[in-house]
């Protein structure tokens, strides 16, 4: 069934920054992904590693793919929709699992913690049972030892051993994004998807737990996909980002260089859209107009509607991704990456 | 505590309701045209001296609240009065009675339990041919009265095929001969409450299915089954059980139409019969038994609801 | 968390009813019941009353399709004649049910106060009345005659009507049009008649249908007790009471033509209902 192993074109290369002789905790390759009913891909060829034990950030609008991407490393798919390309999680392809193996890799391999916990959770089951019950039900352990390792996670996460007895309903949001992340380490994955986590969450709530996931992240050696629209929250957590635009990767590469010399229109015009701390006041800038229909099969590069620096190439020819002069592991889909403001390209 | 408080507050509502309830079936009597004691005698003919004997042992001469109250002590006593027709007390009618109601009510609300939350979940979880097809049959069970159901299971079933006995409850033979007899009006009294069961069931386990929570457990990779019963089945139960007043009283009501179809000699067959000949004294304490019960179901569902649901905290349910 | 009851239970929380073939079978049905009805007299092959002893129990034939009954009447005649009290019945109750049940709701939603809870306290009461155990209390008081039963049922259902309509003005008073009314000088009776009555019609007038169904169930049953109709009035649940005797020597089909236009009768009224309700709010989403 697992035709992997047989083909080395489609093992996985080591993902940049992650360590050597294991295989990346993911690596998605020219994903392609279509919906019934809309005339271009929603993804279209994405291109997204993230290493063993790497934090990265997948940031964009809403609408440009980054739910559908990390939703796709589960399989979580919507009925209808077609795929091509391949997904490995610890080096096995999602898309051609059958169901067995699918559970493993849920329960095993990659968890996901999601948007808004208190509508993730079941309101009428106990926290320990939502804890426990994928590794229960699944016999990867017994009662007991889920029990154990439920309120070692519960303290890691900064929950008291009270918290297995409650329902739902009897936490606050944070607790139960705790109880969220707690849940997602039962199978010590090697790999966490984090969609929106603190989307749902109050300010001060949002700082302490993202601060707790990368405490996790590195305490339990997980690889951890963050999906953000918080271009300040993508900064602050991970090595590595990856901006979306219209189902394709607009920009990618270490979260330092990216933030401070983008190299893609639409990175600058997210960062300029921004409000910072430290950013000068008066500066914040809207993007003008909207994400392309999905309904129309596009021309040229997505965002040249919307682009200052567009030109007629734009139009008509679509940028494949080139890394910035001297710094290989920065790349932007951009014609006119050199002439962004900010980026001499002798850095 | 909070739970016993809750319990207490219930139970006085419940017996304010009740008290309303016995109101209403012991002042319907005084609606009647004519005078009590010539409505209490339904036609019969008598004597100036039996309409005597009649205001006596009923205190008609005494003033209404008097006698409600004095009526309603006797109820409390076990005791609701002597049934005109047949010359004896009721409660002594009612409990030669109840056994055969009871086990035709306990047949039929296996069937509704059983075929409705399974219908319900088949139509709810596989969908497609299966969901339209259990749409239209519980479409049809919906439209059918318990009396034609009665009538059509008699005539193709028990007479034309005589695969069943087309009449009496079998009472005196031994249980399996009572359970043989009451098969068939079992069935037609479950009917359109299976359709009905089926139709909460589904919706409300479809109403699950398209959660988040359904979807999370999905990606935590729950096998399916579990994620149905867990997760589904588990949390619709709430909404299938706030039904179980309403099935209740349906089954006890509807023992009327079908006992009376099936000849079959119970509670319901009585309240037939002593409605049509006006022996009132029974129709009143049938109206008041099937009240009570329906409330006291509602009650139990009540206090069972927090338990089902911790979300709901006690008594925050409107009834109904 | 609050349930209130939108409709009776049963096709209450069912939304995807079905569509195309089964509501347009549905809606000729219910139209084709209430022309024969209205043409009763014209239409009917016998008089209903007519006695042919000679005749009794006959198979059909060319002179009465659908047979004759015990008594010797022609079955098609009594049910076209019987489909007049078999709907002139449940329209009674649904008639009632919503002018009273509706106007009380309105009310107690718009104005709350000592109506509101006067309906919440009588509900609970009410609800623990089934409809034909009240039609019962009722006719054996009352004796034979249409009605008491349709009073007592009228009683029975004001309140699920009652609920219904309050739910929605509850809910309409806190659109922001009502406000915006009451800020340019409208009265509050003004915009209540005016705009929050028509706007919730459509549900209660929907659910009505699907009451009417439920009414005929209920009324149907008590003629098939003998009690309410009188006995010798064309009416299809009396039919069905007079024919059971002869199901039992297996002569079926006096008793079986009426159960089986009750069937349709009511799945008909159901789905036209459900089909109705389901428009409505579509179109309020």
């Amino acid at each position: 069934m697992n035709t992997t192993e047989q083909h080395p074109a489609d093992t996985p290369r080591p993902a940049p920054g992650g360590r050597p002789n294991t295989p990346a905790a993911l690596d998605i390759r020219n994903l392609r992904m279509r919906l019934p009913h809309t005339a271009r891909p929603v993804l279209d060829g994405v291109d997204l590693t993230v290493g063993a034990g790497e934090t990265v950030a997948l940031v964009g609008e809403s609408g440009s793919g980054k739910t559908l991407t990390s939703r796709t490393v589960l399989r979580l798919l919507p009925a209808g929709t077609t795929t091509e390309g391949t997904v490995h999680v610890a080096g096995d392809d999602v898309l051609t699992m059958n169901a067995r193996q699918l559970r493993h890799l849920r329960t095993r391999t990659a968890a996901m913690i999601f948007q808004d916990p208190r509508a993730a959770i079941n309101p009428l089951r106990r926290i320990g049972d939502f804890l426990t019950e994928s590794v229960r039900l699944n016999k990867i352990m017994t009662p007991a030892a889920a029990q154990a390792r439920a309120g070692e996670l519960l303290e890691a996460v900064g929950l008291t051993t009270e918290v297995p007895r409650r329902y739902p309903g009897q936490l606050s949001g944070g607790m139960l994004q705790r109880v969220m992340i707690a849940a997602a380490l039962m199978g010590d994955p090697t790999l966490l998807l984090a969609d929106e986590p603190t989307t749902a969450l109050d300010v001060t709530t949002q700082a302490e737990v993202v601060a707790l996931l990368g405490d996790l992240r590195a305490r339990f050696g997980t690889g951890l996909l963050f999906v953000t629209h918080d271009l300040g929250l993508a900064a602050a957590i991970s090595d590595r980002v990856y901006v979306m635009y219209a189902g394709r990767i607009a920009e990618t590469g270490p979260a330092a260089s990216v933030f401070a010399r983008p190299r893609h229109p639409y990175t600058k015009a997210l960062l300029d859209s921004t409000p910072g701390l430290d950013a000068p006041p008066g500066r914040l800038v809207a993007i003008d107009g909207q994400p392309p229909d999905l309904r129309r099969e596009p021309t040229g590069c997505p965002f040249a509607p919307r682009c200052a620096h567009a030109t007629e190439l734009c139009t008509t020819e679509t940028p494949r991704s080139m890394p910035a002069r001297g710094e290989p592991a920065h790349t932007a889909a951009c014609h006119h990456s050199d002439r962004l403001e900010g980026t001499p390209g002798d850095a | 505590m909070n739970f016993v408080r809750f319990a207490v507050r219930r139970l006085l509502e419940m017996a304010a309701t009740l008290l309303g309830a016995s109101f209403v079936v012991f002042g319907a009597m005084y609606l009647a045209p004519g005078n009590p004691a010539s409505f209490l005698l339904g036609g019969r003919s008598a004597s100036p001296a039996a309409l005597a004997a009649i205001d006596r042992q009923y205190h008609l001469n005494d003033p209404f609240i008097e006698q409600y109250a004095r009526w309603l002590g006797n109820i409390l006593h076990g005791d609701f009065g002597r049934s005109i027709e047949y010359r004896t007390d009721v409660s002594h009618l009612l409990s030669s009675r109840l056994p055969t109601t009871l086990l035709l009510v306990g047949m039929a609300l296996v069937v509704v339990v059983l075929l409705g939350l399974a219908l319900g979940w088949a139509g709810a979880v596989r969908g497609g041919a299966t969901d339209s097809a259990i749409l239209v049959g519980t479409t049809f069970a919906i439209g059918t009265p318990a009396f034609v159901a009665a009538i059509l299971l008699q005539g193709f079933l028990a007479v034309e095929l005589g695969w069943f006995p087309s009449s009496g409850s079998g009472s005196g033979d031994g249980i399996a001969a009572m359970l043989w007899h009451l098969t068939l009006p079992a069935i037609a009294l479950a009917l359109y409450l299976v359709g009905m069961l089926a139709r909460v069931t589904r919706s409300a386990m479809l109403e699950q299915l398209t959660s988040e929570h359904v979807a999370v457990a999905r990606s935590r990779g729950i096998p399916e089954r579990h994620v149905i019963s867990r997760h589904v089945f588990r949390n619709a139960l709430g909404a299938v059980l706030t039904t179980a007043g309403l099935i209740v009283s349906s089954l006890l009501v509807c023992t009327v139409l079908v006992e009376t179809a099936f000849s079959v000699g119970g509670v319901g067959q009585l309240l037939e019969l002593s409605s049509t000949t006006k022996d009132f004294p029974v129709v009143q304490a049938i109206s008041l038994i099937i009240v009570a019960l329906f409330m006291t179901v509602n009650l139990i569902i009540d206090l069972l609801l927090p338990v089902v649901d911790p979300r709901i905290t006690l008594g925050t349910r409107a009834t109904g | 968390m609050t349930m209130t009851l939108v409709r009776r239970p049963g096709l209450a929380r069912l939304r995807a009813t079905d569509r195309g073939p089964l509501y347009l079978a549905s809606a000729g049905f219910v139209g084709l019941v209430v022309a024969v009805a209205l043409l009763a007299p014209w239409i009917a092959p016998h008089d209903p009353n007519t006695v042919e002893l000679g005749n009794a129990l006959a198979a059909p034939s060319g002179d009465h399709l659908l047979g004759v009954d015990a008594a010797g009447r022609d079955t098609l005649s009594r049910l076209v004649v019987g489909a007049r009290t078999s709907l002139l019945g449940p329209l009674g109750v649904v008639v009632f049910s919503t002018l009273a049940g509706g106007a009380v709701g309105v009310v107690a939603g718009w104005r709350g106060g000592w109506l509101d809870s006067l309906l919440s306290r009588t509900t609970e009461l009410t609800l623990a009345f089934p409809g034909l155990l009240l039609a019962i209390l009722f006719t054996s008081v009352y004796g034979e005659g249409l009605l008491a039963p349709v009073v007592a049922l009228s009683i029975a259902y004001l309140p699920y009507v009652a609920r219904l309509a309050r739910s929605l003005v509850l809910a309409e008073r806190e659109r922001p049009y009502v406000a915006a009314y009451r800020v340019q000088g409208h009265s509050g009776t003004d915009v209540c008649l005016r705009h929050v009555v028509p706007n919730i019609a459509p549900v209660v007038l929907a659910q009505c249908t699907v009451n009417f169904g439920y009414a005929l169930i209920d009324l149907a049953g008590l003629s098939f007790l003998g009690l309410g109709v009188p006995a010798l009035t064309p009416d299809w649940g009396r039919m069905v009471f007079d024919g059971k005797s002869a199901i039992q020597s297996g002569y079926p089909l006096s008793a079986i033509v009426p159960c089986l236009v009750i069937i349709l009768t009511v799945v008909a009224f159901n789905v036209v209902g459900e089909h109705w309700a389901d428009k409505v709010a579509g179109r309020n989403r």
